[in-house]
């Protein structure tokens, strides 16, 4: 029971249940469940990436997994509650989602991603280099999420879990990317978060609705 | 063959008989006592067996002996997947003669039987909830055999006793494949076992209903072995989740003498309470789904099992 070979177990569980949750998220189809499923993705980031920090012995990976924590796990969720409350869509769900269909299409997707990261894997000298190809099937399966949804909402929460799918593609590969980077991104993100929280009620205003679609008919003829 | 190996047999096959329906009042009791309800009494099974096996039969007119048949091929179906199965040793005379997919076929054997008897008396009650089985069972089969892959995949065998035995002596670990396979496994068992998503075991005289359809003609000692088959049923998948995700405690080849047998039973019965108490936080917490809802249920269940051997082969490449 040697400690390295304990700590790639726990890594590639906890890879495996990121992609686990990408899948639930492509399965719900209320709102407030892909909210807290969002949360559950960013508590096994912020574990995976204490975990890599630990092994590889870098004080940097911690801090980015307390950005995490901060970021992905408390506020944004948070954020994103008072968001649907004040919308009053908090039961929503979504409607048109031949749910079969694209789970075929995401376990497409897991393959292809699996096979384009295996000479990438094969290159790292990472401990978690084999984990890079869940990252990429987590990043794909939030594309997926963002194509078939029709909500803002939930296409944001798609954005954001592609996020997700990146920084831990970011860690496994290189063990994370330098701070500066990071912190970056983090606020990129969360201005962005901002900007979209403002949209939602700027669409709404206009088609009395969260629902893409009727953007459409904002097009010339 | 030895003697030890014929009683650990015997022995395992009367505890599954035995405490089968004391596994389903458990989980009633669970379940009322999450509905604030007044829990029925641990051994309220028995007693509707017993009341059950003191009435007299009434046949309809149509029967065919088919229909009298069923019940006691299903009731020895069960018991001979009980056997199979090791619920708490591996050194088993069954176990060696039949593997898991064998005993895929028999949970089949009995469903078929189950539909042909449930569409043998013509009524429309019958023949309805034969045909929701069948669509069930064909689309929780695949699934079932899936995660099956995913335990043979990680042992290299399709005997349910080296899964175990592979499982309890090098792995203290919970393997990333396994959580998928896990999962899919109690969406199966729950879908196959006529449970809260996909069918209500509460429910009587409902146009929803699936396995009390095919109950509905049976009465007294026939309805009794249906009741005790299906509680059997329930146990035999329980067990077969306890080989595949936790098989500690289970006694293994060599180290199976009467104290590591008891302990085996003490496990197993740990094992059972837990089980029972998930199941039921599980029904109490999950609404029926509508019938057309179970391919899209049983289709993600399939398509976990399969992400479990994905994730196998790439993280164990």
């Amino acid at each position: 029971m040697h400690s390295p070979y304990m700590i790639t177990g726990v890594l590639n569980l906890l890879a495996a249940s990121l992609l686990l949750i990408s899948f639930a998220m492509l399965s719900r189809r209320r709102t407030q469940r892909l909210i807290t499923l969002f949360a559950w993705q960013g508590v096994v980031l912020f574990a995976s990436t204490c975990l890599v920090g630990y092994r590889a012995d870098l004080t940097e990976l911690y801090y980015s997994a307390a950005l995490t924590l901060l970021l992905k796990v408390i506020a944004l969720p948070w954020i994103l509650h008072r968001l649907i409350h004040r919308l009053g869509v908090q039961w929503d769900s979504e409607p048109l989602v031949n749910i079969p269909a694209t789970m075929l299409v995401g376990l497409g997707l897991v393959i292809f991603a699996f096979g384009l990261a295996q000479p990438i894997s094969r290159m790292a000298t990472t401990i978690t280099r084999n984990t890079i190809g869940i990252a990429l099937a987590v990043i794909f399966l939030a594309f997926l999420m963002m194509i078939t949804r029709r909500r803002a909402i939930t296409q944001v929460i798609g954005f954001l879990a592609m996020e997700n799918g990146l920084f831990f593609a970011a860690t496994s590969a290189t063990y994370g990317m330098p701070m500066v980077i990071e912190l970056g991104i983090a606020l990129d993100l969360l201005i962005g978060f901002f900007i979209l929280g403002i949209f939602f009620f700027q669409i709404r205003e206009q088609f009395d609705s969260l629902d893409l679609s009727n953007m459409e008919s904002l097009k010339e003829e | 063959m030895s003697a030890i190996t014929i009683v650990r047999q015997l022995s395992e096959v009367v505890l599954a008989i035995a405490i089968a329906p004391l596994f389903g009042g458990w989980i009633a009791q669970c379940r009322a006592w999450l509905q604030s309800r007044t829990a029925p009494p641990l051994i309220q099974p028995y007693r509707m067996l017993r009341k059950l096996f003191h009435k007299d039969a009434a046949l309809a007119t149509t029967a065919s002996p088919l229909f009298r048949m069923t019940p006691y091929i299903l009731f020895g179906t069960m018991v001979l997947a009980a056997a199979i199965i090791p619920s708490i040793a591996t050194d088993l005379t069954f176990a060696r003669a039949a593997d898991a997919i064998a005993l895929i076929g028999l949970f089949a054997t009995a469903r078929v039987f189950q539909s042909l008897a449930a569409m043998d008396i013509g009524t429309a009650f019958g023949s309805m909830g034969a045909r929701r089985d069948m669509m069930i069972g064909f689309l929780a089969e695949p699934a079932l055999l899936m995660v099956l892959f995913n335990a043979f995949l990680l042992s290299g065998s399709t005997a349910l006793p080296s899964v175990v035995d592979v499982r309890t002596m090098h792995s203290f670990f919970v393997d990333p494949s396994l959580l998928f396979a896990a999962i899919a496994f109690l969406m199966v068992l729950l879908a196959e076992n006529a449970r809260i998503p996909i069918d209500n075991p509460a429910t009587h005289l409902e146009l929803t209903m699936i396995h009390e359809a095919m109950a509905l003609e049976y009465s007294a000692r026939h309805l009794a072995l249906l009741e005790w088959a299906a509680n059997l049923k329930l146990f035999n998948y329980a067990c077969i989740g306890f080989a595949l995700f936790l098989p500690w405690g289970i006694a293994t080849q060599g180290r199976d003498g009467g104290v590591a047998l008891a302990v085996a039973v003490g496990a197993l019965l740990v094992k059972l309470v837990l089980a029972g108490a998930v199941l039921a936080l599980i029904e109490a917490l999950s609404a029926k789904l509508r019938i057309f809802r179970a391919p899209e249920y049983l289709a993600i269940s399939f398509l976990l099992a399969v992400l479990g051997l994905l994730v196998h082969l790439l993280l164990e490449a």
